[in-house]
């Protein structure tokens, strides 16, 4: 609910932090909320901790979802509830 | 070198826009009227800030929700800060930007007890406060913490980094709050509270709170109160295929949890957070909500094994509510019961310049929203203008 | 017997002095800190000949003066792009220039702190010196204060310029008019998030640098590319961004305006930064850029002259005044919905929940 943006871990430093890069900034954060963090993962980082990873298969997918629902409206309406994710 | 801001920009292409606002119309064009509420203060500015009312048919309304921690802190609380800062010169009061700004009792705001001596200061995370404590050994670091579960787990954090370190010079005043049980409130308003005025038609539920809690929690609501939810992302993309979601289940009579926001959701949330925020924090039996009232089992405090960096217990700081300004509908307007133009404060009295209520200071506050980037909408206030050739609609 | 020659001063430690009280008490040693910093830097006739004012020529026939005045506190003295030296003759500069008028000559105040380093000092001074000869003007008078330490922030520097305004030139916030374009000469948001990027908590690392320059060789070209009259507004959106300089205008002008968001640039990084601290670009301070609402018909004209400047490269055609009693500056976002750009409120806090 709060702002928190998705960055790309460039670089992992000492005692659970990192540094992220996020539109050609830079900024040291912390991944002290979660495990198993890798460079050139994405996180969402909110005020200065990352709270999860992002998933890219679901981002691509999410993405093809929209871009669907703009085709045909009615088309996409009679094929029933197709937007229902897991 | 050109860089794009990936997972941020693609959730902003405006050739989908259009083919979502399509898809809504089309699926909204039933011949009834749909009122669906944001939670999330973080989904008022996207809608507020993107104009996305454009973009949504005219009998399509969003209400703005509770969701917005600023928002809902009562005077009291803020007094309490005050009260300590202004108390006592050895207290260094951090907190987070938004805070500084909301007006308290005597006229008096953080910001401007910093104006009138207290040491107050914005820190962007709550590590910087803990950072502080260890670099100003004489002063006594006190971190004024607000937020729903998203801002909670790095609460718990420096908590207990501070406990690890037997840091004797900083401690919290935790205003943390819980989000279900804001849901519950406007579902099923507590006694004393007039009952909802407005239909809801479902919930576009909150994104990174998400992200920690998962999207379990909100289970109980849909099916209790037969109420869809859908827990969108941030960017406007996810809030219009959201509404899409809200749509359907409407149209076809089905009252699940659904989670557009995949990407950064998962059913179960961020374990590891829930765990630590377990440790630290335990619910109070009831807290008090500007607008909703107390409410039980729907705020944080800190456990007694962490009472030496409990700033309420450290230096015996007691809590007295305040009532709002007679005239100020904050209240009604976190309720989604009114909305910013139904307050005669709004625009006048009130303004982000000169708030009245919290929903003016923060950017997610629904008045703010409205105000900075809506009220072009409003019909004039004075008689002899005439209205404004663009959209009429309301936000 | 040794013999004390006349004029014999023993140089200032650049190296390691600190200024003192005695710098600001008036006596010997503020004479001998303004000759040997100050005079030598910014070396000119009116300056070296130490009287309290500088008698200055009156301007061409058909020209006007013009007067303007800007204090500089910003924190820290030194950032990527410049210092509080340069912002000092930019500011100034730019002031003048967006009158219409040639920036000809600066008076330049010192406050300084008692204990900064005079190395800081110098390099501060040699900045500005640089900052005017570029822009083709002369400090010519000044004056200089010592406070207790504690009582200031190093150093603050006042700067007021004096131009002068060719005939036919009067471009003023209350001139624009429905229909005039509106446009801006290039990226926006650099200088306030480059001095946001050295603000201690909210530290990140990017690439922004300060866009801090004069901008009177810019308006020259403008005023050479279209009939003076064309050129309706000038001025330089400094703090509050671009936002309060276009809702100033609104008002001052009586039009409403209508932008698009995808027309008006912003570099990534200033873009992500935004994000990352939840500002909007609008609403932060440039310090090397220029607003201009011009008639339609020469808009293009205009634009063509800006991009042609090495300071107007990324120059945009961004709106247009319209018909609005409410003045009201709109702004079409970039997934075609509509929204206000309303004034800066307050002092811009990180957005954070």
């Amino acid at each position: 609910m709060c702002l928190a943006l998705p960055a790309r871990i460039v670089e992992l430093l000492d005692g659970d932090q990192c540094r992220v890069e996020l539109g050609g900034v830079r900024k040291e954060i912390s991944l002290a909320l979660i495990d198993g963090a890798a460079v050139g993962d994405y996180v969402i980082v909110h005020v200065g901790y990352a709270l999860t990873k992002l998933d890219p298969e679901e981002a691509a997918q999410t993405l093809a979802l929209f871009a669907e629902a703009g085709l045909d409206p009615a088309a996409s309406c009679a094929q029933g509830d197709r937007a229902t994710p897991r | 070198m050109k860089y794009a801001m990936k997972y941020i920009d693609e959730f902003r292409d405006q050739a989908l826009a259009a083919g979502l606002a399509r898809a809504i119309a089309h699926e909204a064009d039933t011949g009834r009227d749909y009122a669906f509420m944001e939670f999330c203060g973080g989904h008022t500015h996207t809608l507020s800030r993107y104009g996305i009312a454009d973009l949504l048919p005219p009998t399509l309304r969003m209400i703005h929700g509770p969701g917005c921690p600023v928002c809902v802190l009562p005077i009291g609380r803020v007094d309490m800060a005050i009260r300590l800062a202004l108390s006592r010169p050895e207290v260094i009061l951090c907190t987070y930007g938004d805070c500084l700004r909301v007006p308290a009792s005597d006229g008096l705001s953080l910001l401007k007890a910093k104006a009138h001596g207290a040491d107050v200061r914005m820190v962007y995370s709550a590590a910087d406060a803990l950072a502080l404590a260890r670099r100003e050994p004489g002063r006594e670091v006190v971190f004024f913490a607000i937020g729903f579960e998203t801002t909670t787990p790095p609460t718990a954090l420096v908590l207990r980094e501070a406990a690890r370190q037997g840091l004797a010079n900083f401690s919290v005043i935790c205003n943390h709050v819980l989000t279900p049980a804001a849901i519950a409130a406007i579902l099923e308003p507590p006694g004393g509270i007039a009952p909802q005025a407005v239909q809801i038609d479902g919930f576009v539920g909150p994104a990174h709170v998400s992200t920690v809690i998962g999207s379990r929690p909100y289970e109980a609501f849909a099916a209790t109160h037969r109420k869809p939810v859908v827990i969108a992302g941030f960017e406007p993309l996810d809030v219009m295929q959201a509404i899409l979601m809200l749509l359907r289940q409407v149209n076809t009579g089905r009252a699940v949890v659904e989670n557009e926001f995949t990407r950064a959701v998962t059913r179960d949330g961020n374990l590891k957070a829930q765990t630590l925020v377990a440790e630290v924090f335990e619910q109070r039996p009831g807290f008090e909500w500007r607008g909703l009232g107390t409410l039980p089992d729907s705020a944080l405090r800190i456990r007694a094994a962490f009472a030496a960096w409990d700033a309420e217990a450290k230096f015996d700081l007691g809590y007295t509510p305040v009532p709002d300004s007679k005239a100020c509908e904050c209240g009604a307007i976190l309720r989604g019961v009114k909305s910013p133009i139904d307050c005669k404060l709004f625009g006048t009295v009130c303004t982000p310049e000169t708030p009245m209520g919290s929903c003016m200071v923060s950017s997610e506050g629904a008045c703010a929203a409205h105000y900075t980037y809506g009220r072009f909408r409003d019909l004039p206030l004075r008689a002899s203008d005439t209205p404004t050739p663009a959209n009429q609609d309301t936000a | 017997m040794s013999a004390v020659k006349p004029d014999y001063a023993r140089p200032l430690d650049l190296r390691t002095g600190r200024v003192d009280l005695a710098f600001g008490a008036g006596g010997r040693a503020m004479a001998h800190l303004v000759a040997e910093l100050f005079a030598r830097a910014f070396a000119n006739d009116y300056l070296g000949r130490g009287d309290d004012g500088a008698v200055l020529p009156a301007p061409g026939p058909g020209e006007r003066l013009v007067m303007s005045t800007d204090a500089h506190v910003v924190s820290p003295l030194f950032f990527p792009g410049g210092d509080i030296g340069s912002l000092s003759v930019h500011g100034t500069v730019n002031d003048l220039a967006v009158m219409g008028a040639r920036p000809l000559y600066l008076a330049a105040s010192f406050i300084l702190e008692e204990g900064f380093p005079l190395a800081d000092l110098a390099r501060i001074v040699e900045s500005m010196a640089a900052a005017a000869r570029t822009a083709g003007v002369l400090v010519v008078t000044g004056d200089t204060k010592v406070v207790e330490q504690g009582k200031g922030d190093g150093v603050f520097i006042t700067t007021t310029g004096v131009g002068a305004l060719p005939a036919g030139r009067d471009p003023g916030g209350a001139r624009a008019r429905p229909g005039d374009v509106v446009l801006v000469s290039g990226r926006l948001g650099e200088h306030g998030m480059a001095i946001m990027a050295q603000r201690e908590s909210l530290a990140f690392e990017s690439e922004i640098v300060s866009d801090s320059a004069a901008l009177n060789g810019l308006v020259e070209a403008l005023y050479a590319a279209v009939p003076a009259d064309a050129i309706r507004v000038l001025r330089d959106p400094t703090r509050g961004g671009l936002a309060s300089t276009l809702n100033e205008i609104a008002a001052q002008s009586g039009v409403g305006m209508e932008l698009d968001e995808a027309e008006i640039p912003v570099s990534p990084p200033v873009r992500a930064a935004c994000e990352l601290l939840g500002l909007d670009p609008l609403c932060v301070a440039n310090e090397g850029k220029l607003v201009a609402l011009c008639a339609p018909e020469h808009a293009d004209a205009l634009l063509a002259a800006m991009r042609a400047h090495p300071l107007g490269a990324e120059a945009s055609r961004i709106g247009t005044a319209t018909s609005d009693p409410q003045h009201f500056v709109q702004i079409r976002t970039g997934v075609g919905g509509w929204r206000m750009v309303d004034w800066l409120s307050g002092e811009q806090l990180p957005r954070i929940c």
